[in-house]
């Protein structure tokens, strides 16, 4: 039987670079020219290793707190894996990098990084080279692609290599012994006591 | 900023985190506010670093080598979630519990006579406990029968009681229930904090009761639930839901003025960083308007103090003595028991709550102020501790407001108060959205967010 794991994935990166774009063409394989900010900001998508092991991602959007540098701690707590995105045909790379160091502040160290440099299908007016991104991510031993949210190229490969990154065999930060006690709160009345992992 | 916004929030404490994300889910345009660089306002909690800036005005000493800074979380109210209380309702309906975990409190205690024993809360554990002699335990089984039988509807469940108008006195009296008994039933169950409630109807001090043993046979150990990473993670996952349905989030902004038309006395806007941010309403907490200054904000007294609480936060390197080495606990010295009109409670948390590193546990001890010098007041709860690493002493003013605010359209909510449970905070939210909404807040199940 196939098993899967959970990990949580959040979404970096400055306002208007695609971030939700390319969950969006990831999860249900939309585009819109016109989606005005983060409508959809948790979302979950499955993907597939091998026969025996599948990858369910929890992603997390910034549902726009990014934008005067107010994201609350609780968006980085227990987080698997991050996409920086950054927009090539924009000067925004530099501050994907500040994102980064932010990530090395607050997160795990164990932490799963892709930097993503986004639409591709704006070639013409590319303003940030392929190879300024890729020395970057070298140099700081994360992972990097370029992709379209819009024609969807390198979308389903960038999350896909992230998945082959992950550790599978040690349960995911969720999973880890100092949680194990913790509980699952529903709704009033429902499943009383379950003195079990919590995974809300 | 030219944008104009429904509803301007000033500051990002729990009750206010609560009211925003409500009202951006309402569909209301929100522009929220804080001072700090941090999420929380007086409902944060801090890292060691932060915790020692904020109190002393330095680094944390190497000496006491209390490890790693983001290891810490410290509460700077000390209230645990009564796991079937108005808080969880709220987190469950909004959905925000998603972004939570959480852990039963590993016990709740009692003091009396010198010790301290665990809340009986089971029939099995009132048999047992030492907080009672033998007949008097037979008594207070009937008391419990009681409760569990009583139905509103059933007038054969009250046995010849009208709870809505006798008091509780008289319901001590018929079940024969001594001081002592009626000590821990009316402040380590009811979590009444004085002892006005005996002479009020009995009504209020047993649906407290009944909320009490509902919580504690959610989860079998104790009545409370605490987030993991501290209290100061509810206000975030709060803010979140905000952001989600479109409110905006600006942390580190100095408000300038709170500002009303010089004729109409109506809130108009809000100036910050020089700027005039329009808005049709202003929800805020006290500190945002005049709270504990001498001269009235706009040369109007807009919130008024109503008590003051004083809290001491002690890290300590051990489990608090008599609790079994418990990770976590909670310790009600009722106010009989050491001559005071109030109850002094103790809250404990530690490592395994991710808020200290390992083997540190993080006590407050807490009471509302009587005398003019409180830290004496507190001797009874630190004296239960043992050895006291380090200590932050605050007395805070509470605050409420002098007016509904619909005559304005600034609306303040009150200080975070001396109960031990988020039950006020919630009824706050419910009086803030009945004044700015005029009409009663229901809590409808939030829409599902699709999952593919």
């Amino acid at each position: 039987m196939s098993r899967t794991t959970s990990f949580k994935l959040v979404l970096l990166g400055e306002s208007a670079v695609g971030k939700s774009s390319l969950v969006l063409r990831f999860v249900r394989n939309e585009f819109s020219d016109f989606r005005e900010s983060t409508i959809a900001a948790f979302l979950t998508q499955t993907v597939t290793l091998d026969e025996s092991t599948s990858i369910k991602f929890e992603i997390w959007d910034t549902a726009g707190q990014e934008r005067y540098k107010s994201l609350a701690p609780i968006y980085f707590r227990n987080s698997n894996a991050a996409v920086i995105v950054y927009d090539i045909t924009q000067t925004s790379f530099e501050k994907a990098k500040s994102w980064v160091r932010e990530l090395q502040r607050q997160a795990d160290p164990s932490i799963v990084i892709m930097l993503v440099g986004n639409k591709t299908d704006l070639e013409s007016q590319r303003k940030t080279p392929r190879e300024l991104g890729e020395r970057f991510a070298e140099e700081e031993g994360l992972l990097f692609s370029e992709a379209s949210a819009k024609t969807g190229e390198g979308v389903e490969e960038l999350f896909m290599e992230i998945a082959k990154k992950l550790p599978l065999a040690p349960p995911p930060i969720r999973g880890t012994p100092a949680n194990s006690k913790g509980v699952r709160v529903s709704g009033q009345g429902d499943e009383a006591s379950t003195p079990q992992a919590c995974t809300c | 900023m030219d944008e104009e916004y429904d509803v301007i929030v000033l500051g990002t404490g729990l009750t206010e985190c609560i009211l925003s994300g409500l009202l951006s889910v309402d569909g209301q345009k929100v522009l929220h506010m804080d001072r700090n660089d941090y999420y929380g306002g007086a409902s944060a909690s801090l890292n060691l670093t932060q915790l020692y800036q904020q109190f002393r005005n330095s680094p944390p000493p190497e000496s006491l080598q209390l490890g790693r800074d983001r290891d810490y979380a410290v509460d700077l109210i000390p209230k645990f979630i009564l796991s079937s209380g108005e808080l969880t309702r709220m987190l469950v309906h909004t959905d925000v519990i998603r972004y939570l975990e959480f852990k039963v409190i590993a016990g709740s205690y009692v003091y009396r006579d010198g010790r301290i024993s665990k809340v009986p809360s089971t029939e099995m554990e009132a048999v047992r406990s030492p907080l009672m002699g033998l007949f008097e335990k037979r008594r207070a089984r009937n008391f419990f029968l009681y409760l569990q039988n009583w139905k509103e509807a059933d007038p054969a469940t009250h046995q010849g009681l009208d709870v809505n108008k006798v008091s509780m006195k008289e319901v001590y009296t018929k079940f024969g229930l001594e001081a002592g008994t009626q000590d821990f039933i009316g402040h380590a169950m009811a979590l009444w904090l004085d002892d006005d409630y005996i002479t009020k109807p009995a009504r209020q001090t047993i649906d407290r009761i009944i909320l009490y043993t509902a919580s504690m046979a959610r989860y079998g150990k104790s009545p409370y639930i605490y987030p993991l990473y501290g209290l100061g993670e509810l206000p975030q996952a709060f803010a979140r839901l905000s952001a989600i349905y479109g409110g905006t989030y600006m942390l580190d902004k100095q408000i300038e003025s709170v500002n009303v038309d010089p004729d109409t006395g109506y809130f108009t806007g809000v100036t910050s960083g020089g700027e005039t941010v329009k808005a049709k309403r202003v929800i805020g907490d006290p500190s945002y308007f005049g709270a504990g200054k001498d001269e009235p904000e706009g040369g109007k007294m807009r919130v008024i103090e109503t008590g003051k609480v004083i809290r001491a936060i002690c890290i300590l390197k051990h489990p608090i003595p008599g609790t079994d080495d418990s990770d976590s606990a909670q310790i009600i010295i009722p106010q009989n028991q050491v001559g005071r009109k109030n109850d002094i409670y103790i809250a404990a948390v530690s490592s395994a709550h991710n808020v200290a590193a390992p083997n540190v546990w993080i006590a407050i001890v807490s009471t509302i102020v009587e005398t003019s010098v409180p830290e004496r007041e507190i001797l009874p709860g630190l004296q239960l501790l043992g050895n006291v690493v380090d200590k932050f002493i605050s007395i805070t003013p509470l605050y409420a407001p002098t007016s509904p605010g619909t005559n304005d359209n600034i609306f303040i909510t009150k200080s975070y108060d001396a109960t031990s449970h988020f039950e006020t905070v919630v009824e706050d939210v419910f009086d803030v959205w009945q004044r700015v909404k005029g009409e009663k807040l229901v809590l409808k199940k939030r829409e599902v967010e699709v999952e593919a």
